[in-house]
């Protein structure tokens, strides 16, 4: 199969080529002859796209989502590459529940799933989980999702753990006993929307703590969803002395500021928060400069029944995969903040480079993972038409650049926009 | 007053807020008289329906409700029950279902109000929404004011206490600078939220400062378990540096008003001289609360006063 007449991203640069595929493999970028072919005239093709942080919710929650919706929604947002957080129930904590997610994934046929184990048993904090054996079934890191090991000394042993298995640990940063219940960002909106807020403070300091970490015990360590201007400095400190850190952040933390929680949309409603202007600029700075390496979604699908109530009840989390290209090409791309090239290595070859994954960018012989996007295309934004079981999104409504056309998967196209899914 | 609901004073108009108080003064001259008859929600029903403890507000509203003709029921709901029960939507549709007309909540949520006025057809009032507003204690509060000072603008009132966790300072806050006030505000560091001044308020960094010249002084109730949160060391030390005794009122304008929504901590935020002293407004706030709820209800809710 040939991708004709294309844009190409590579790493160094864009060029106008045709791409071939043959056995899963890209097999030529330059001049095709004959063959079978996808006119892709006006398109531009990008390695493809990797998500190293989203929630299937299944085993356990499929009431929000599915690893098959969820893959749906994967690839129709460009994804052939996810990875998947451990809060489900039963946690992913051992290997039965990697083997499941696995299996149930292949079954599914859509996008390459690829679990990340708990760091502790139950996510409670207390005693490592089954490491070793979670490695040996396939997970590529190990998180605690969405709350940080509270106890100092066993993180430090989570990260000397699981390096011997060439495993990273993914951090969310969040210090429980400052956050105290917040639920915004601790500042003026939250103040006059009457609703608790979480200093800028409670993540700073465990970003700080796990870099004092990965620098005193010489390994590396991966800053999940940073949302701070004050936790982008401290990355890029640390990054300029040595430190073995990466790090990534969400499109909503470059999009918008916790002005929009006024309304009391519980869709606003993110852990960590939407902070402030200074905050969502310094993120973009952070993607210039390099300190922050990669865009995920954090891709949070909940139910609705668990959005339609107050907002100190409502579940944390937006659902991002299907708007995670088209915001970061409008919000980064068009603004003049990346380059394609620049683009594509946030969203596909560092996400491959941090967890040690096939794929990443477009070369002979890597595996045919591509995404295809119309650049010109614009849309708006209509959670109705998530294939997500997740509608909540804070996006609703907004004008966006950057329509999907096909996903290909190892050469097979799992999603193209005129056909639908493949599965 | 072309309004559905009353939410909060962040987005009425200084002229909404001049026409419930105008109405207000015309009821509380009326209840002065003992007059309480009165037919604007004469056939309408009202619910209260609280989610947290409350006396006073649930009875000032439920008597208001009465005066005015209406039906009342009263729905008190265990805060703890918030997230095991019902949902509010669906409480909400279920009082709708019953064609009631007004429903006065009272939540330990921002934001419940809203979302329950999105919900149902009835007119919501916000009887206090966690921190975030209590509108119709400012009203009463800038009811009393006007009594008794006459023109609220011009008029500097300073508002002491736990700042960051009550709705009253924030509702009176937003109301008073509508209507050309000057709002002072002084708490401890730790309970003083981020952002008040872009909302036009001075922040003050001694109570003597905040009161100086002022016109009234309004002290807020503190809750023990903020000192136990480590807000404060103790009560002892709260009242010593932050409470309000005659000497630090002696600084404010002669005759100058004391409010305090209630229940107070006598020797706490105020001092029982002060409490019990000429310059204290806090009972004829009471008479000034009824009045005002009863503006509310009749403006949203009423046919013809």
């Amino acid at each position: 199969m040939i991708f004709k007449n294309a844009q190409v991203v590579l790493k160094d640069g864009v060029v106008r080529a045709d791409v071939t595929v043959e056995n899963g493999k890209i097999s030529a970028i330059g001049t095709a002859g004959e063959g079978d072919f996808i006119d892709c005239t006006g398109y531009t093709v990008f390695p493809g796209l990797i998500d190293m942080h989203v929630h299937l919710r299944e085993p356990g929650f499929e009431r929000k989502e599915d690893i098959l919706s969820g893959s749906r929604a994967a690839v129709k947002g460009g994804f052939t590459q996810i990875c998947c957080m451990p809060n489900t129930n039963p946690v992913v904590d051992n290997k039965v529940v990697v083997t499941y997610i696995k299996a149930r994934a292949k079954e599914v046929g859509l996008c390459k799933v690829h679990p990340i184990g708990a760091i502790t048993k139950g996510q409670k904090g207390e005693e490592l989980s089954a490491i070793g054996g979670m490695k040996a079934a396939g997970i590529v890191a190990l998180s605690e999702d969405g709350k940080s090991v509270a106890d100092t000394k066993l993180m430090a042993n989570a990260m000397l753990y699981a390096s011997d298995f060439g495993l990273k640990c993914l951090c969310h940063c969040e210090d429980a006993s400052l956050a105290s219940g917040g639920v915004v960002n601790e500042g003026y909106n939250a103040t006059v929307a009457g609703l608790k807020g979480s200093l800028r403070a409670a993540e700073d300091i465990i970003i700080a703590r796990e870099l004092c970490l990965a620098e005193s015990l010489h390994l590396p360590v991966h800053i999940c969803h940073v949302s701070t201007y004050s936790g982008v400095q401290l990355i890029r400190e640390a990054k300029a002395r040595g430190v073995k850190v990466t790090a990534e952040t969400c499109p909503h933390y470059f999009t918008l500021t916790d002005d929009v929680i006024r309304t009391f949309d519980t869709n606003t409603k993110v852990n960590p928060p939407l902070r402030e202007e200074r905050d969502r600029l310094a993120i973009i700075e952070g993607l210039k400069d390099g300190t922050l390496d990669c865009i995920v979604t954090d891709h949070a699908p909940h139910h609705e029944d668990d959005k339609r109530v107050e907002y100190d009840l409502a579940a944390f989390g937006i659902s991002g995969l299907e708007t995670s290209f088209a915001l970061s090409y409008t919000q980064l791309v068009k603004t003049g903040a990346l380059t394609l090239s620049e683009l594509a290595e946030k969203m596909s070859e560092n996400p491959a480079r941090i967890l040690s994954l096939e794929g990443g960018e477009l070369k002979v012989g890597a595996p045919a993972d591509l995404t295809v996007v119309d650049l010109n295309q614009k849309w708006k934004v209509d959670p109705a038409e998530f294939v997500s079981k997740g509608k909540n999104t804070p996006f609703g409504g907004r004008e966006v650049f950057g329509k999907v056309i096909y996903t290909v998967v190892d050469g097979d196209v799992k999603y193209s926009l005129a056909g639908g899914n493949k599965a | 007053m072309n309004r559905k609901d009353l939410l909060g004073l962040y987005d009425l108009s200084a002229e909404e807020i001049g026409e419930i108080l105008d109405l207000g003064l015309t009821f509380k001259a009326s209840l002065k008289r003992g007059e309480k008859q009165f037919s604007a929600l004469c056939g309408k029903s009202v619910v209260i329906l609280f989610y947290e403890n409350s006396t006073r507000t649930r009875t000032s509203f439920e008597l208001a409700a009465k005066y005015l003709g209406a039906e009342t029921v009263n729905i008190s709901v265990a805060t703890s029950s918030v997230q095991k029960g019902e949902t509010l939507i669906d409480t909400g549709k279920t009082l709708d279902a019953m064609k009631n007309d007004v429903i006065v909540i009272r939540h330990p949520m921002g934001g419940a109000p809203k979302l329950l006025a999105e919900t149902v057809k009835a007119h919501v009032i916000n009887g206090g929404d966690g921190i975030h507003e209590h509108p119709t204690q400012a009203l009463l509060d800038m009811l009393t004011l006007k009594e008794h000072l006459g023109d609220i603008k011009g008029l500097k009132v300073a508002i002491l206490g736990d700042i960051r966790h009550s709705r009253v300072a924030k509702s009176n806050l937003y109301g008073l600078k509508k209507l050309g006030a000057e709002v002072r505000l002084f708490a401890p560091k730790t309970l003083m939220p981020e952002g008040l001044e872009r909302e036009g308020a001075v922040l003050c960094s001694s109570r003597e400062e905040a009161v100086e010249g002022v016109d009234a002084v309004m002290g807020l109730r503190i809750q023990l378990e903020r000192q136990k949160a480590g807000n404060f060391p103790s009560l002892g030390e709260y009242a010593k540096y932050y409470g309000v005794d005659e000497k630090v009122l002696s600084l404010a304008k002669k005759g100058a008003l004391v409010l305090h929504p209630g229940p107070v901590n006598r020797g706490v935020e105020l001092t029982s001289g002060v409490i019990d002293g000429a310059q204290s407004h806090i009972e004829d706030q009471v008479l000034s609360g009824l009045s005002v709820r009863m503006a509310v209800l009749s403006l949203l809710a009423g046919g013809s006063v």
